[in-house]
């Protein structure tokens, strides 16, 4: 997915994932880290809960499960995405078909990656979390709806909960703005630069 | 108003200040890069015809996916790994395409982004720094905003030397009084990290104060602010002071003569001032803490390493219950049960958080004249290629050698386990790296974090074994 693609709303199927501080390492393995690419990651997603040391896939795992292909909406346990910086975390979940995540927090860099990539992070209180998360296990066909101009995510009984998103990822994901031109077309920059001494200069021994 | 050390570099930082549309615009004095974090990013800028706005604010370095294995009789460090092979040649060709500055795999300056920065003087007080790295936050240990960002930020830095951040909270992580003997800066931040939680740090900036702080060497500094990431915190910091400025002093790319002192004059208006308040605050006890060890699968499941793991059983969290038993039934431990005595496979000495000179002097002393136990694998794996140098300038390698360690090639190595340097599925291995993440360090691999110390009484009786009782006076 580009960083200019638009997103308003979408209906998607839940994956329950009921496990807390779910690392960057479990969402995809270093090992996975030596491409050029993003495309291609989907398969790499989780692949040491989704496959044993034979490459068979575990049949305990979600996303290796009949009743979930096809789900969109992760439901996971608090504090999704610690560990590493790695992109590749979001393009990997993207890549597997997910559109969002819905966990209590985000670690601060995997839900900034996640927002620049079209995947979005929806934060609800544990109530909510717990109760998508039994939905989910007790029927695989839940959907919910996920709106984002009005930042709310709609359980299958019309409860609607609404979830935080900065105003300026919610105005590039909903326009299909781009952050980079963004930054290229601000004017602020040269006049910065014009003021403040540069502090290293890498190059001198070049 | 008394600002904090966090604000001060953040105000001086800003292009534009954030609105209630925007973030901030925040400008970035040095950018370090690696090859896998990177490739996406430098995509990005040929398909849009960009340039990179600043390669002389812009430093590479190869580090990831390099091996650690032997030179050939060319002094080549060869590479066999086609993947690692076809992204180095790409970060080459990239770097050079965009005139960046490269320390190549196997030249005198190359290694772990986070070892060679401040070793070359190009991490300094009051700077802002990224990389797509997590572990940026190390070089907040100078007094810099430093911090890890993903490959779209890469591709902005590059592009514009500028980023869009919403302002941190700031927490105040106060640690006093006095270490013990065989009590290292590892010990503080795995305890800082047990006491808060992998999360307890989210949205926030660390700064490090207090006595115990103070107390510490530079290297010793990184290595605490290198974990802020463990504990959630972006970024980690510590003021600048005589410490930092002695550190600083000489290195290629510190300020010069008169510069210098106008530098440090900069420098020493950093500081916190009295009366600034902080979003949160915690405080630590230096004189009552004991060597640390991990024994789950987060770097937040610490005890003191004369203590028992916890029983979930215990918890009253269910989510808490159900992640504690994963991780003992991940790591083959029972409830209860104390680490004293595990049998253990391997011992990594390594990585951004603890491969500097000072950590394998401190390795070294307490090795020397003993040997690494039959059934111990222990790697040693210095931080950078200068760190390495300087090693075998005071016959460190001979020590580690005559002890039946391994003395390898710098690089990132087993830290991250993505250039061949593993653990097998089962294996249980005490490292000084910062993750001990189900397969972190190999597909099923079994990590205990600790400090330099731990890890090396540990290699020599082949059981985790407490440092303080192989430390001596002399080993200081």
């Amino acid at each position: 997915m580009s960083e200019n693609a638009k997103i308003t709303t979408f209906t998607g199927r839940l994956a329950p994932l009921p496990i807390n501080d779910i690392d960057t390492d479990q969402i995809i393995p270093a090992r996975y880290l030596k491409t050029t690419d993003k495309e291609g990651l989907g398969k790499a997603a989780f692949f040491d809960w989704r496959y044993d040391a034979k490459g068979e896939p575990k049949p305990e795992f979600v996303l290796n499960q009949a009743q979930y292909q096809g789900a969109s909406v992760m439901v996971a346990g608090t504090n999704f995405g610690c560990g590493s910086s790695r992109e590749h975390a979001p393009w990997a979940l993207i890549g597997a078909g997910l559109q969002a995540v819905v966990s209590t927090y985000f670690a601060d860099i995997f839900r900034s990656n996640a927002l620049k990539n079209g995947l979005l992070p929806i934060i609800v209180d544990q109530e909510t979390q717990h109760q998508l998360m039994s939905l989910a296990q007790e029927d695989p066909t839940t959907q919910v709806t996920i709106d984002l101009a009005s930042q709310t995510l709609t359980l299958p009984d019309g409860r609607a909960v609404t979830f935080p998103i900065d105003p300026f990822s919610k105005h590039c994901l909903l326009n299909g703005v781009d952050q980079l031109g963004f930054l290229l077309a601000l004017e602020e920059t040269q006049a910065y630069e014009a003021s403040h001494p540069q502090r290293v200069e890498t190059t001198q021994f070049a | 108003m008394p600002q904090t050390l966090f604000s001060k570099v953040w105000n001086s930082h800003l292009v534009r200040p954030q609105t209630s549309d925007t973030p901030a615009v925040l400008y970035i004095d040095l950018h370090l890069v690696h090859e896998v974090t990177s490739p996406q990013a430098f995509t990005l800028l040929r398909e849009r015809g960009l340039k990179v706005r600043h390669p002389d604010r812009t430093m590479a370095t190869m580090d990831h996916s390099t091996p650690t294995t032997p030179r050939n009789a060319q002094g080549i460090i060869p590479v066999t790994d086609v993947l690692a092979i076809k992204q180095l040649d790409q970060f080459t060709k990239n770097c050079n395409d965009f005139g960046i500055p490269l320390y190549e795999l196997g030249t005198e300056n190359q290694g772990i982004v986070h070892v060679i920065g401040p070793e070359q003087g190009l991490t300094q007080p009051g700077m802002t720094i990224v990389c797509g790295d997590s572990h940026t936050s190390t070089h907040g240990a100078f007094g810099a905003l430093a911090f890890g960002i993903g490959t779209s930020e890469v591709g902005h830095v590059l592009a514009t030397q500028t980023l869009l951040q919403y302002e941190p909270k700031t927490m105040a992580v106060k640690v006093d009084g006095r270490l013990s003997a065989g009590v290292t800066a590892k010990d503080i931040i795995l305890a800082i990290i047990a006491q808060i939680g992998v999360g307890g740090g989210t949205g926030y900036v660390f700064e490090y104060m207090g006595e115990a702080i103070r107390a510490l060497s530079m290297e010793a500094r990184m290595t605490v602010c290198n974990m802020s990431i463990e504990g959630g915190a972006r970024a980690g910091m510590i003021a600048p002071d005589e410490t930092t400025f002695q550190y600083v002093a000489g290195r290629p790319y510190a300020p010069k003569g008169a510069t210098w002192d106008e530098a440090v004059a900069q420098w020493r208006t950093l500081p916190t001032e009295d009366g600034a308040v902080f979003d949160h605050d915690i405080t630590l006890d230096a004189n009552t803490l004991t060597p640390m060890i991990t024994y789950g699968t987060n770097p937040g499941m610490g005890i003191p390493i004369n203590g028992r793991v916890p029983d979930p059983d215990r918890l009253s969290n269910v989510d808490e219950r159900v992640a504690m038993d994963k991780a003992l039934t991940y790591m083959g431990l029972q409830p209860n049960q104390s680490l004293l005595g595990q049998k253990i496979d391997v011992v990594f000495l390594g990585s951004c958080t603890n491969s500097r000179i000072s950590d394998l002097r401190e390795a070294a002393r307490m090795i020397q004249g003993h040997k690494v136990s039959d059934s111990v694998r222990m790697m040693v794996v210095p931080g950078s290629q200068q760190v390495k140098a300087q090693a075998e300038r005071e016959g460190l390698h001979e020590i580690f050698r005559a002890a039946g360690a391994e003395w390898r090639e710098a690089g990132c190595s087993m830290c991250i386990a993505m250039n061949g340097d593993q653990l097998e599925p089962g294996q249980y291995a005490v490292s000084t790296s910062n993750r001990n993440f189900e397969g972190r360090q190999g597909k099923g691999g079994r990590t205990f974090l600790a400090s330099p110390l731990t890890a090396v009484a540990t290699a020599l009786s082949g059981v985790v074994t407490d440092p303080r009782e192989l430390y001596t006076p002399e080993m200081a």
